[in-house]
């Protein structure tokens, strides 16, 4: 185990939506990481894809900074469609 | 919000039901109590695969075998999800593996106990399992966020771990006098021990209340101790078999199931290394991890080998 590296796991459950991050797990290469990563988090048919990332290439934003980064965005509540309002006599938009 | 220290702020954000996750401020004891309860539960779930493990080539038909062989399976992989859980709170695999193999680390003492017939794999799975799943359903709803999704993962693999014990015990139950022996057997001495998982009475537990105060833990080991009798006793009668426990009753004013005390003191001699197989676990443990080792070594070449097969031929062209 010393000195592998950590593999983030993301599996596609299915064709047609995303890969989705599951777990992580140590290997000496991307493909035991594919390999250990079946083996562990699609014994039930959970996927139909595989990624491993290793977990030092993520760049991650730091939860210190959440407010300058997240803040902006709730008050723009004019972004969302229920912002306008319709007139009664209109069914469908 | 300035006014606030961060150990206040953190509070908030527990009391209000949002997760902490791993790169987010939490206090050193947050961090410390977590990194000790995930790593004891992954070491569990490791050291849990041996006392199965050593019925596996013995099960009486084929079927057993595949169904016994993908529990210990999955149990292995909650070993991981729980290592990479611990890993998050900053403390490396090599260390958690050392603080087992070293006898640092405790697990959980009920896998100090021996399977002497097949009926204890079906006792295993219908108490122990049942047990732990009862304590691994509260915890999905644990305050750390890795934590908690390795537990929603875990609780979704384990029914059939019970389900398949139960299933031994019932078919076993229905079978010679001998068996129905067996099956007794099994129970009378899985029993007691599956209590004692839950660990010690709430009044005895001292460091529970911060950990109830921080969500770490949901349920009191008292609570979920009673909700574990509460729903094995109508299975056990189903069984038709008695549960070693002659004040166990129905208590109509409480609604519960009394019963009655037990037996700290051989709790406390298993935690402390004294159970009729400690030395044995560890010392399969400490074998498992040697005789791997040139494994891993072959493994660690086989990549080194790669990435300069990839250097060279770049450099190459
Ligand atoms: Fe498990
Ligand atoms: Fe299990």
């Amino acid at each position: 185990m010393r000195d592998w590296p950590l593999y983030e796991i993301f599996i596609r459950s299915k064709n047609g939506l995303n890969h989705k991050h599951v777990g992580s797990l140590h290997a000496s290469d991307p493909q035991m990481a594919i390999q250990n990563a079946r083996d562990v988090y699609t014994r039930r048919n959970e996927g139909v894809s595989i990624w491993v990332v290793e977990a030092n290439h993520i760049t991650a934003s730091n939860p210190d900074d959440a407010e300058v980064l997240f803040d902006p965005a709730t008050d723009k509540i004019y972004r969302h469609p229920t912002f306008y309002e319709l007139p009664e006599a209109l069914k469908h938009m | 919000m300035s006014t606030h220290s961060l150990e206040d702020r953190f509070q908030h954000l527990i009391d209000h039901e949002e997760k902490i996750e791993a790169r987010d401020w939490m206090p050193d004891a947050y961090r410390k109590t977590l990194i000790r309860q995930i790593s004891q539960h992954a070491h569990s779930e490791v050291v849990g695969m041996l006392p199965e493990s050593n019925w596996i080539t013995r099960a009486p038909s084929l079927k057993r075998k595949l169904a016994l062989l993908a529990k210990v399976q999955d149990e292995g992989g909650h070993g991981l999800y729980l290592y990479s859980a611990t890993e998050t709170l900053g403390i490396s695999r090599d260390e958690l593996i050392e603080q087992l193999l070293t006898g640092k680390a405790k697990y959980s003492s009920i896998f100090n106990y021996p399977t002497l017939s097949w009926a204890d794999i079906g006792a295993i799975g219908w108490l122990v399992d049942g047990a732990a799943i009862m304590n691994q359903v509260a915890l999905c709803r644990t305050s750390y966020g890795p934590y908690a999704r390795a537990m929603v993962r875990i609780c979704k693999e384990e029914s059939f771990h019970q389900r398949q014990g139960y299933d031994i015990l019932l078919t076993m139950s229905k079978g010679s006098d001998e068996q129905k022996e067996m099956v007794q057997d099994a129970v009378n001495r899985w029993w007691w021990p599956s209590l004692m998982m839950f660990g010690p009475n709430d009044e005895a537990s001292p460091n529970s209340a911060q950990s109830m105060k921080w969500k770490i833990k949901r349920l009191s080991n008292d609570e979920l101790r009673q909700r574990f009798v509460d729903a094995t006793v109508p299975q056990a009668e189903i069984l038709g078999i008695q549960l070693p426990d002659p004040l166990l009753q129905y208590n109509e004013a409480r609604g519960h199931y009394d019963f009655g005390p037990i037996d700290w003191e051989e709790f406390f001699e298993v935690v402390a290394g004294n159970g009729p197989c400690n030395k044995e676990r560890l010392a399969a443990r400490v074998k498992a991890h040697e005789i791997g080792a040139w494994v891993r070594e072959a493994a660690t070449a086989y990549a080194e080998k790669q990435k300069n097969k990839i250097i060279s031929t770049v450099s190459v062209a």
